[in-house]
């Protein structure tokens, strides 16, 4: 499966050019950039690990795709997303989040059903990846995880 | 004794001798009266009836939205009345439509009860409407000072909340409404549910009037619909969400039906505008107390939002429902099956999203509004949209709103799934192209063109509805025209 979090899932992958344009959008815009990785993702993990700080005070598009780079040859098969924060009142949030790197085999989820009563079902999304301890998730196929290449 | 036209409040015993004067005679029109900050003022477009003077008239509205009745009463003097009477200071001939006056009247404070769109309107819309000396009124627009919105809850969850939860940004979310309307049973209804989420939209939608009819009972739409919410989101790894309408009879069929959504595990639940003022301010209430996204429909809107004579402008009900705390409002698509001028709708889309508007004429929006931080409201746009339109619906909307595809996603000739990826495919192309710098509304066909070539579903979307528009005139239109400035 393929996971469609993040503005762009639904593209093919973007390339470094494309990801470069992005990035300079966020920057001209005042937002700073920071770039998160995971080998964990369910929908509703909300704090994929940080690669560094957020670039605050970074206003070359270059450098952050440097940063990029970095993160993604440390985790070559983790998911890697690109986040835009504005610190505007009224939004003091993310205003673009994509993903720039994936495993090569996403395992996906599973729907756990718990029969509960008058019909009604409690349900749970399932990640299969974290049914593996971190840092051993996507091993199979012969990538290894971060450090282990 | 006739008046001086000039709005002279004679003092003592004259002024309250038993009889009929001129409600401009009253203290109802007060010509060099200042509004002070806390006043809420409101803008009516009066049609007097022949022969009755247009500041009488906009004096005469002052009256009975605020203290007066027909006749003198000595019991006025028994009160502070010079502060409880609204006062009528400024009316205007239209431009263009003879007979026919923009009439500003402020309002004290003290007039309302707090955190009350119930008690704001009994009085703003009350009685006046059905005054015999004017042919017809209409509530233009509204100023609500900072020091009463505080009185408001505002929407329980807002934009920046809601992304924050459905893990999305910046891009417009994708909705449709299931079709048809009324007849599926739980089982089949949920199956579109499925697929239109599993495609990719983020949300699908109970219609206004699907509610608990015998072809599906209400608890039977709740579990096959929250089954076909979860199956997509394990699908996709993205959080997903069917408004569930919660619209009934009365307010503990509500709260009832809310709190099975609730159990349910849903994000969102959905109220239509007919249920009430009151209603509305209660689910806002009962959805932020549990962390609930509501949406509204403003199912009978047009019975007095759409003739520019008469009624109520959507910008108002905009600013009311910001007020009573919705997240989620329909609110216009500029280009699809439904009224709404593109200049008009951006004066409602700035009422519901921004911090702060200032004086529009254009977009219909006569007053500097500070929205005290409440809040900002999702607009969402439904209603013969496909897409096709893309390009055109990120320039008119921006991408904080919802963009409901209905028979855009359903109807589609590979089947619903194929349309919900064809209108994810066409938005993020779309968000792509632009945030690169691209001139993506002269190149926007150009766009959808280049996406459609490897993506199927949205080469036959294109193929089936590129050539669909709406274009007819639309009769809710602004009174001022840009006026170009000398370069």
């Amino acid at each position: 499966m393929r996971i469609t979090q993040g503005t762009f899932s639904f593209l093919p992958d973007l390339t470094d050019e494309q990801i470069g344009k992005q990035v300079e959008y966020c920057l001209n815009k005042g937002w700073a950039i920071n770039v998160e990785f995971t080998d964990d993702p369910h929908p509703r993990n909300t704090y994929w690990e940080m690669w560094g700080m957020p670039m605050f005070d970074l206003k070359d598009p270059a450098a952050v795709m440097y940063e990029v780079n970095a993160c993604s040859k440390a985790h070559p098969n983790h998911y890697i997303k690109v986040n835009a924060f504005d610190s505007t009142r009224g939004w003091e949030t993310v205003r673009l989040s994509f993903i720039v790197n994936r495993p090569k085999h996403e395992p996906g989820f599973g729907l756990v059903r718990q029969e509960a009563e008058s019909r009604t079902i409690r349900y749970t999304v399932h990640s299969y990846a974290t049914d593996k301890p971190e840092g051993e998730r996507y091993s199979h196929d012969g990538t290894g995880s971060a450090g282990k290449r | 004794m006739a008046g001086t036209g000039r709005g002279t409040i004679k003092e003592g015993k004259e002024r309250y001798k038993a009889g009929v004067i001129p409600y401009k005679e009253m203290g109802y029109w007060e010509p060099d009266y200042v509004p002070k900050d806390t006043d809420v003022i409101a803008l009516f477009r009066i049609t007097p009836q022949e022969g009755v003077d247009p500041e009488e008239a906009a004096a005469a509205v002052a009256g009975e939205s605020s203290t007066a009745t027909w006749t003198v009463v000595w019991t006025d003097r028994l009160t502070a009345c010079e502060l409880y009477r609204a006062k009528a200071y400024r009316v205007d001939p239209v431009p263009g439509s003879p007979g026919q006056y923009f009439a500003y009247i402020a309002y004290d404070l003290d007039l309302f009860e707090e955190g009350s769109i119930a008690n704001l309107t009994a009085s703003i819309i009350g009685n006046v409407f059905g005054f015999k000396a004017i042919k017809a009124l209409r509530l233009e627009d509204m100023r609500m000072p900072v020091a009463y919105l505080k009185t408001f809850q505002g929407p329980p969850t807002g934009i920046v909340v809601e992304r924050e939860r459905l893990d999305k940004y910046g891009r417009p979310l994708l909705g449709a409404t299931i079709k048809p309307k009324l007849g599926l049973s739980g089982k089949n209804y949920g199956r579109v549910v499925y697929e239109a989420l599993r495609g990719g939209l983020d949300f699908t939608k109970d219609d206004e009037n699907i509610n608990s009819q015998s072809f599906m009972h209400w608890r039977d739409r709740f579990l096959f619909s929250m089954e076909g919410v979860n199956r997509a989101s394990a699908a996709s790894g993205e959080v997903k969400g069917h408004y569930l309408n919660v619209t009934a009879a009365t307010m503990e069929d509500m709260y009832e039906r809310a709190e099975f959504a609730n159990e349910l595990g849903s994000v969102i639940v959905m109220i239509d505008l007919v249920i009430g003022y009151t209603a509305i301010q209660s689910m806002s209430k009962w959805a932020r107390k549990n962390n609930m996204i509501l949406h509204l429909h403003r199912a009978g809107h047009g019975t007095y939002t759409r003739q520019k004579n008469h009624g109520i402008s959507f910008r108002v009900i905009s600013k009311w429902m910001r007020m009573a705390g919705v997240d989620h409002i329909h609110s216009g698509t500029v280009v699809g099956k439904l009224e709404g001028d593109p200049l008009m709708i951006k004066g409602y889309y700035d009422t519901l999203r921004e911090p702060r508007t200032p004086i529009s004429l254009e977009n219909g929006l006569f007053f500097e509004q500070d929205w005290a931080s409440l809040r900002k409201v999702m607009p969402v746009a439904s209603g013969g949209i496909h897409a096709g339109q893309m390009h055109q619906l990120l320039h008119y909307l921006g991408e904080d709103v919802v963009l409901q595809f209905g028979g855009g996603t359903i109807g589609h000739p590979q089947g619903i799934q194929a349309g919900a990826i064809a209108n994810r495919v066409a938005l993020e192309a779309m968000i792509l192209a632009r945030n690169e710098g691209r001139d993506y509304m002269g190149e926007g066909l150009e766009i959808l063109e280049k996406a459609a070539k490897w993506c199927s579903p949205l080469r036959a979307a294109l193929d089936v509805w590129k050539d669909i528009t709406f274009d007819y005139q639309s009769t809710d239109t602004a009174d001022f025209v840009p006026t170009p400035t000398p370069a």
